[in-house]
């Protein structure tokens, strides 16, 4: 896992390693800085010459300059470092996600993929940015400092067989104990905060069954919950503090007591006041570097969980593969299914598909029929290779579409999804997801077909028009509209509308059907639809049911030979022939 | 000068006593009365015991040095023991304090933010609809997620690093004057240096920060639209373009987020040296004191010597320390600012009014015709009308809602409604037919009072509705919208939403009525079966029949349905049709719908455009008047 994270690094390796050696620098440096400190205490107090202390006051201003910069240049390179690391995390999960096969998008909610592309790659920041800085730092300065203890102390280093134990035992179980608990209260936040976005979605109902009170009164329970349970967590994190200052105040009067009695017996000989005031000093750097080291180890741990989450993502490998030859000429808009059957995942039990055997011509506009669940959408993912069939093949053109070029094919093949989508923008922009070269006059014929141009027209900005964000200012007609526009101007060799009239009135309905029929003959059409109207004069209408083909003709033979047909077909002239709109 | 003021962009002015750093102090004063001035003092003798034993230290190794020479520990003992042990027992009250402090300000900074966010949620449950709808949803989240978490450090970090700190400052400045007000001065020079450098480079990471958080909003809203339409994108093959899209917004996010914490980490080191640096001052003009014999300007009047150079330098290093810790605040400061100041324009958003005083209660006829209050569920409903004269009147709730000359506009001067009139007589169906932003929406949304409408009247059962109290106004109005929202948790519970204190047979019988039943059973645990994400199991129409049953639970006199069976197909709507027909029959029923199919068999029709109501009647009637209406059934006209 993290090989793989490391890879998102790049570039910023480079800072990486100046942070690296920059803090290195700054350590030796800080270790120095002490001792020579006391140096120039013991010459002042010793009534040194002042051109002694000049010159150690001097050499120690440098010092701290040198360290000042080390300082300074490390923690913009570490953010530099850190920021890209980020970057790179989120650019790579971007391209990861572009290459996923429809399969793939299923697998992820978009949800799940938001959060891993802001939230975690957040977290992962952070602790990268924290893990340069003190990873090196604070085994350096813990092994320096304790080498200098030893070294000015002697015999006084023997207070960190007590102290660093004690430290280390109290702060991992601390951590052991507070972990585990956050982990749990992040996780009842998140349903919180779920629940919070529940309530706000959904503040029509709630003030409409006057549930003001009850909702208040859920949320409180929530709430509390999360009080009890944060605060237990942050009282554990919380004890860190008091066992530190223990440590460190033990440390202080052990060398106070044991190291006054050892200099006074000894004369001055075993041990002088100078040692007694660098063990004072290095005992507070060893402490708080192994206090740093346990903030790693829980950043680390904490951000484990966003790790794993980016890494699902960045190995996630698409499930469809582009050949290798692969075949960029379409040759026409023939289809054909050729003993298909298909399931969603290996695992399902039922084939969302089965046994689908078709052939339609080039130029034929062709209806689908058929209840809800009946597998109408998944029938024409197959043809333009959104998903791969589980046995059989798929044809266009002649070819089975596994060996065509993905891109090739789906630009040949243009889809008017059912669950469709503006995106924000103007509307020109909009339109340009078809071709991006698309000329005016091109993007108005395209328009015109697509019965879009009139109401684009009649906004005082026309083309300019800005579409809100999933497309909320326009109505759900002039929608689909403008998405069966988009699709025009891919000029495909196969389009397919996948319940794209709905919110259109029939008569508009009509019109673009017309359009098609002189405007591109050529074109293979295939019109799924709840609206007989819709599908009534195609060239081949398909009845599926329950991811069967149940039957297929042409409106007056399927009328006396399909049941479902017929029973639908009844059903909408009986509330009057033509009864939608909108 | 005059000039240099014009360039500056305007401080942040805030009105007194609306400071969010001093609101939010005051707040957690308010709360926790006597806590937070415990910890208070806890903080003060902590700070307070780790500065004194710097002074100890200094005693102890002085009569080290005094008796070291002498190798007589028995007697030195005598004076180092006792000093150690005040040194211990002075760090023995230091922990219990930081014991104390920590844990207090763990347990009151949950208990704050808790209180923070049942004061926010209790306060958005009542506003009116209008902020929802004027507010994007993801704004209003971000209250409870990013403005919260900023409040947290604020309180568990800063408010405690700030009053430490300052009280170090002060106490170790004060003492500084005792001995020398000179050496005083040169430190006040080195902090006056060290506050210009926190303010420039602080200052600076706070831009970049309030920056990175604009770009990350950016950037999740880009990745949100994007992750959504990843199908679009796909069958376009347009993933190269948003892909360029999504990197411009990448590098700037980089960008931002690489300067804030450029600036944020080299604030440290540098505070830091430059206190290294004036250690060294300090120490060289000391010994130039010593040496030249220079007279001393104290508050002791003592004279400068080496016994007060030592603990003097020790200040020093704890001076500039305290400072580089309130240095490290600075951002959190600026950003708990920017989120305590949302938060309190959240929590500072007007309530829906309502001064309705006519009241829905149970009621019991008797044979008489009057009215009599229960206090247990009859069946039977009625008005409690307080007059102005002490007097009470029961009216029998009815349904009979009546709309007179309304009008309406979201915006002032954009009218929404022109002079509509309705009469809806109980028992009737009525249908709103026409196009998006036609106003039928806006209908409902003014009969249960979601906006107050501009001029005009709608009556209850013959009472103004702005005499009703809201809440007993739309408890009496069941409504099923055409966006259905189910709520986490079993499907009984969301039907039993609609009345909570349904048995599980009336959420059943509820469920049958409407249709629903039907497939409910057949989920793997019938009514127990758990919805999450709004119901993102169910199919959209399933939803809808959930949504439909929990209005019928309710079983209210008047009902709207507003484009509730949109979302399910022809077959399944006759289905649905037959449990609604049922479910509708004996109220008063407005429907929004755009098949025709749904409103053919309604009472009356209303055609509206454009905030007019165009044309009236029923399906016959309007037929035969070959209007707007006759158009829209053979299908000859879009409604847009």
């Amino acid at each position: 896992m993290l090989k793989q994270l490391a890879k998102c690094i790049r570039e910023y390796k480079k800072p990486t390693f100046i942070t690296l050696f920059f803090i290195i620098l700054e350590v030796v440096i800080e270790v120095f800085i002490p001792f020579i400190t006391s140096n120039l205490v013991n010459a002042i107090k010793a009534g040194a010459e002042m051109s002694f202390v000049v010159k150690n006051g001097v050499f120690l201003a440098i010092l701290a300059c040198l360290s000042l910069s080390c300082g300074a240049i490390a923690g913009f390179s570490c953010s530099k470092a850190s920021a890209g690391f980020a970057k790179n995390l989120r650019h790579d999960m971007f391209e990861k996600i572009q290459g996923f096969s429809f399969e793939n998008i299923d697998k992820f909610s978009s949800s799940s993929l938001v959060t891993r592309m802001t939230t975690d790659v957040s977290h992962v920041q952070m602790s990268y940015m924290m893990i340069i800085r003190t990873a090196i730092r604070a085994p350096l300065m813990l092994i320096f400092s304790i080498t200098m203890a030893y070294i000015m102390g002697g015999s006084l280093a023997g207070t960190f067989v007590v102290v660093i134990p004690v430290l280390v035992i109290g702060l991992l179980t601390v951590a052991r104990f507070a972990m585990p608990a956050f982990r749990r209260v992040f996780k009842k936040y998140d349903r919180l905060n779920e629940s919070i976005e529940e309530n706000v979605r959904a503040m029509r109902v709630v003030k409409g069954f006057s549930r003001e009170e009850y909702e208040k009164k859920k949320f409180m329970t929530a709430s509390d919950e999360i009080r009890a349970d944060f605060t237990k967590a942050e009282r554990t994190v919380a004890l860190n503090t008091p066992i530190m200052q223990f440590c460190l105040y033990f440390n202080m009067i052990f060398v106070l007591l044991v190291g006054s009695r050892l200099t006074i017996v000894g004369k001055g000989q075993i041990i002088d006041i100078g040692q007694i005031s660098a063990m004072l000093t290095y005992g507070v750097q060893v402490l708080m570097s192994l206090m740093m080291l346990s903030m790693i180890y829980v950043m680390l741990t904490m951000s484990i969980e966003s790790m794993k989450r980016i890494c699902e993502v960045l190995s996630e490998e698409s499930s469809l593969k582009n050949p290798e030859n692969p075949v960029c000429e379409i040759k026409d808009g023939s289809i054909e299914f050729k003993n298909v059957n298909f399931k969603y995942s290996k695992e399902a039990e039922k084939f969302a598909l089965s046994n689908i055997n078709l052939a339609i011509e080039s130029g034929m506009t062709v209806g689908v029929i058929g209840g809800t669940g009946s597998s109408k959408t998944t029938l024409v993912s197959l043809v333009a290779r959104l998903y791969d069939t589980t046995e059989g093949a798929v044809l266009v053109g002649g070819r089975d579409v596994r060996e065509y070029d993905l891109e090739a094919l789906r630009s040949s093949v243009a889809m008017v999804l059912q669950k469709n989508l503006l995106f924000s923008g103007t509307i020109r922009e909009n339109l340009l997801w078809g071709n991006k070269e698309a000329a005016q006059d091109e993007i108005e014929e395209a328009c015109k077909l697509s019965q879009a141009h009139d109401f684009i027209v009649s906004f005082p900005d026309g083309y300019e028009t800005k579409i809100e964000q999933g497309g909320t200012n326009v109505s759900g007609g002039q929608k689909q509209r403008l998405c069966i526009a988009r699709a025009l101007l891919r000029k495909p060799k196969i389009l397919v509308l996948d319940d794209s009239t709905s919110a259109v009135d029939t008569r508009t309905d009509a019109l673009i059907r017309e359009g098609f029929k002189k405007y591109i003959p050529e074109t293979t059409k295939i019109i799924i639809a709840q609206r007989i109207s819709s599908v009534q004069d195609a060239d081949m209408i398909i009845v599926m049911d329950n991811g069967k083909i149940s039957a297929v003709g042409k409106h007056d033979t399927l009328i006396s030979e399909s049941e479902i047909y017929k029973e639908v077909y009844y059903q909408q002239i009986g509330g009057g022939e033509q009864n939608e709109e909108k | 000068m005059k000039k240099n003021n014009a360039q500056r962009p305007p401080r942040p002015k805030f009105e007194k006593g609306k400071n969010p750093i001093a609101r939010t102090f005051k707040m957690l004063v308010g709360f926790y009365p006597v806590l937070f001035p415990l910890a208070v003092v806890c903080i003060i003798f902590s700070a307070a015991t780790s500065a004194i034993p710097a002074l100890f230290q200094q005693e102890v190794l002085a009569s080290i040095e005094k008796w070291f020479t002498t190798g007589n520990w028995e007697a030195a003992k005598e004076e180092i023991i006792p000093m150690i042990i005040l040194l211990a027992s002075l760090y023995l009250i230091s922990i219990i304090c930081i014991t104390a402090q920590s844990q207090l300000m763990a347990y009151m900074t949950q208990g704050f933010l808790d209180k923070m966010r049942r004061k926010m949620f209790g306060g958005m449950q009542d506003l009116p609809i209008k902020y929802f709808d004027t507010n994007k949803h993801g704004d209003i989240m971000s209250h409870y997620t990013n403005d919260i978490d900023t409040l947290r450090q604020l309180v568990s970090q800063s408010i405690p690093a700030l009053i430490q700190s300052g009280i170090i400052v002060t106490v170790v400045f004060s003492i500084m004057l005792y001995f020398s007000i000179w050496m005083t001065l040169l430190l006040v020079l080195g902090v006056f240096a060290m506050m210009l450098v926190s303010k420039k480079i602080g200052g600076g990471s706070a831009k970049y920060f309030v920056r990175q958080q604009k770009a990350m909003g950016k950037n999740e809203g880009f990745v949100q639209e994007m992750m959504n339409g990843q199908k679009v994108v796909k069958v376009f093959c347009h993933e190269n373009d948003s892909q360029k899209d999504f990197d411009k917004i990448n590098e700037q996010l980089y960008e931002d987020s690489f300067k804030a914490h450029a600036y944020a980490n080299s604030l440290g080191p540098i505070i830091m040296n430059i206190g290294n640096i004036m250690y060294v001052l300090v120490a060289m003009v000391g010994g130039l004191f010593l040496l030249s014999g220079l007279p001393n300007l104290s508050l002791s009047g003592k004279v400068f010597s080496i016994s007060i150079l030592v603990p003097f330098l020790n200040m020093t290093k704890q001076f500039t320390g305290n400072i580089n810790t309130v240095s490290q605040q600075v951002n959190s400061i600026a950003m708990g600012m920017a989120g305590a100041q949302r938060i309190f324009a959240l929590m500072d958003e007007a309530a829906e009014a309502d001064d309705g005083y006519v009241t829905l209660v149970n009621a019991e006829v008797s044979e008489d015709g009057s009215i009599k209050e229960s206090d247990v569920r009859t069946g039977k409903w009625a008005w409690k009308h307080p007059h102005s004269d002490g007097s009470l009147t029961y009216t029998l709730l009815k349904g009979d809602v009546t709309l007179e000359e309304v009008d309406f506009a979201y915006e002032e001067g954009k009218d929404v409604l022109h002079n509509i009139s309705v009469y809806a007589k109980p028992g009737q169906k009525v249908a709103f037919v026409g196009a998006t932003g036609a106003g039928k929406t806006t209908i409902t949304n003014l009969i249960n009072r979601f906006y107050d409408i501009a001029d005009g009247k709608i009556r209850y059962d013959g009472i103004n509705i702005n005499k009703i109290k809201k809440s007993d106004l739309r408890r009496s109005l069941g409504i099923v919208l055409q966006e259905t929202n189910l709520f986490t948790g079993t499907v009984m519970d969301n039907i039993r939403y609609g009345r909570l204190d349904a048995t599980d047979e009336e959420c059943i019988e509820a469920a049958r009525l409407s249709g629903a039943d039907d497939f409910i059973t057949r989920l793997p645990k019938g009514y127990n079966t758990e919805l999450s994400n709004n119901g993102s199991n169910l199919s959209q129409g399933q939803r809808q029949l959930i949504a439909i049953a929990r209005a019928a639970v309710a079983d209210p006199p008047v009902m709207i349905l507003d484009e509730a069976t949109s979302s399910i197909d022809t077959r399944t709507e006759a289905i649905v049709q037959r449990g609604m027909d049922k479910l509708m029959e004996g109220r008063t029923v407005f429907v929004i719908a755009h098949r025709l199919s749904t409103v053919m068999n309604s009472d009356v029709i209303m055609v509206l455009d454009h905030g007019r109501i165009i044309e009236r009647g029923d399906h016959k009637k309007l037929i035969e008047e070959k209007g707007t209406y006759y158009q829209l059934y053979t299908g000859a006209f879009e409604l847009e």
